[in-house]
């Protein structure tokens, strides 16, 4: 995981949760930057070979770090900045056409 | 500078500069102070693009742990904010049209907040930046596996550092310096394990004594002097490969100069060989680009005010050319003084004096550079992987093995290649993958990168959703 230096500027606090687990992370933050400061090292599934996948880049560049946010898909959490209340969801493998679509 | 929003932005502006970086906020303030109507686009939430990200906003306040040359960056920001510039952060341009008629103007596609909007320019300048060179080596993909420019990113941003063992692999600048900065904010590096080829020196030693006048000179070595006190350097690195299982990287496997395998037990491995310019807007705007043999990238072609190859479309930056944050600046002062000049805000021949004035600048700011580009050019081992398994494409997950077939099977370039094996068709549109298969194909091939050729990029280059696009008005 990464860890946050002790002498930060005090930012407030930003609560949400990540596949169902409450968690926290600081005002300022990424997406990607909360879920590895809470341990989280992958954040999804390759759709090609099922191996697990984690944030690499942080710049918006790789697209390694999709997460469902809000319910919409393949947002990348390095490029999008955690808000309060932000349901984020892994990405398990491609998606399957929902039942709703195939009907 | 104003903030806006998508909702916000006017039909037409003169000039619309794209990236928030050194180039990008030097072009904005330049042409905004002479009366242009600007529109800077950028993908962050904060101004700074990489090498300042964060400038205004960073948690980290000990002003020694970002280091002097992060702090320069202050007074840019102190310039946007009091420029007349119109800022358009959390936002992507995913399309540039370029005019079809002189009386038309560039048609950009942008999004941000979940609106799209297609506006008018007269003037373009893109300011992209650089990314990180791939660095494909068996089990780059693993988690844990990150760039060194990501640790820079989390701890500029948001005052985070590796939590456990850590190596960082690779050779260049950003390696030291980043070893150097996590062990003062007291997560030192477990080794640095140090690609840099020796026999690299041979090329560079004719470029030392241009190096040592240069600014790089004292802050270079003081730099390679500290390195060496926090942390322990692995020099003559020729091998890596990285194994862990589905959690994640647990260790490194290298060799020295050839020699018998080792290991270290890791939990984050932090690679990096360089930055190369980000073209993704270049290519898809039909910019024309060339190969530079010595930086080993991709460069969109430029005249004396970095306009490109499309006319009113100039690239100031590292995405013209490497040169880092300080020669940036400089470059976005001349591109915007070339847009301005083009638009009648100011004479041509003053133009052309202020520009001349600038460019002399800028060559004394690259003084220096052609040693680091040649002292620290990657091998071609960690370009061109050797090991067939090594994915390549991490989108696609398409090896080095299957390129090297495809070639066989008559796939003679990159596009040829992609319609085989879909490598470059995946999310990240080839910005991860598309120098290594130039690469490996000219060597299966035995041509040079520039016969080989790039992809045909194609909008949008960034994710649009349908609704965005549905909402679009014609």
């Amino acid at each position: 995981m990464f860890r946050r230096l002790p002498d930060l500027a005090v930012r407030k606090a930003v609560s949400f949760t990540f596949d169902g687990r409450s968690m926290q992370g600081r005002e300022g933050d990424s997406i990607a930057a909360a879920l590895l400061a809470n341990g989280i090292d992958h954040v999804r599934v390759h759709p090609v070979s099922g191996a697990p996948r984690s944030p690499y880049c942080l710049m918006g560049v790789c697209f390694e770090c999709l997460v469902t946010v809000n319910g919409v898909g393949n947002r990348q959490a390095c490029q999008t900045e955690l808000r309060d209340a932000m349901v984020i969801e892994s990405q398990r493998g491609a998606r399957a056409v929902s039942d709703e679509i195939s009907q | 500078m104003k903030t806006v929003t998508a909702h916000d932005l006017a039909e037409t502006y003169d000039l619309v500069v794209v990236g928030a970086g050194p180039a990008g906020l030097s072009a904005a303030a330049t042409a905004a102070d002479h009366g242009v109507t600007v529109l800077l686009v950028d993908e962050n939430a904060s101004i700074g693009g990489q090498f300042y990200r964060a400038i205004t906003t960073t948690p980290v306040e000990a002003p020694g742990l970002l280091g002097p040359d992060f702090w320069k960056g202050r007074p840019l920001a102190q310039r946007i904010a009091a420029a007349p510039v119109s800022y358009l952060p959390k936002a992507a341009v995913w399309n540039i049209v370029a005019p079809t008629g002189p009386a038309a103007g560039f048609e950009i596609g942008v999004s941000g907040g979940g609106a799209a909007r297609v506006i008018l320019a007269h003037q373009c300048i893109l300011a992209t930046g650089a990314l990180e060179r791939p660095f494909p080596v068996p089990g780059w993909t693993l988690p844990g596996v990150m760039t060194a420019g990501a640790a820079q990113t989390l701890l500029k941003e948001s005052g985070l550092v590796p939590s456990g063992r850590t190596v960082l692999v690779g050779t260049g600048p950003l390696v030291y310096a980043l070893a150097e900065k996590l062990a003062a904010a007291g997560a030192p590096p477990l080794a640095v394990l140090d690609t840099t080829i020796g026999a690299n020196w041979s090329a560079a030693l004719p470029w030392l004594p241009e190096f040592l006048i240069s600014r790089f000179a004292v802050k270079g070595l003081r730099l390679l002097a500290a390195l060496r006190r926090c942390t322990r350097v692995i020099s003559g690195v020729s091998e890596v490969a990285l194994d862990g299982t589905g959690q994640g990287v647990e260790r490194i496997r290298f060799r020295r100069h050839g020699g018998a395998e080792e290991t270290l037990a890791v939990d984050y491995a932090l690679l990096h060989q360089g930055v190369i310019p980000n073209i993704a807007l270049s290519c898809v705007a039909g910019c024309s680009h060339d190969w530079d043999p010595l930086q080993l990238c991709w460069f969109p072609t430029t005249d004396a005010t970095f306009q490109s190859s499309v006319g009113g479309l100039a690239i100031a930056g590292d995405g013209a050319g490497i040169g880092g944050a300080e020669s940036a600046l400089i470059a976005g002062e001349i591109a915007a003084i070339g847009a301005i000049g083009r638009l009648g805000f100011v004479a041509a021949d003053i133009c052309d004096g202020l520009i001349a004035g600038k460019r002399r600048q800028w060559s004394r700011s690259l003084r220096g550079r052609r040693f680091i580009d040649h002292l620290y050019q990657p091998g071609r081992q960690f370009r061109i992987p050797a090991n067939p398994s090594t994915i390549v494409c991490r989108c696609e997950e398409v090896t080095a093995g299957q390129i090297r077939r495809a070639v066989v099977e008559g796939g003679i370039g990159p596009n040829q290649v992609k319609a085989f094996l879909r490598s470059g068709m995946g999310p990240c549109q080839g910005r991860l993958c598309g120098q290594t298969v130039t690469e490996l194909i000219a060597e299966a091939r035995g041509v040079t990168p520039a016969d080989v050729g790039y992809f045909h990029l194609r909008p949008p280059v960034k994710p649009v959703t349908l609704a965005e696009l549905a909402a679009l008005k014609r």
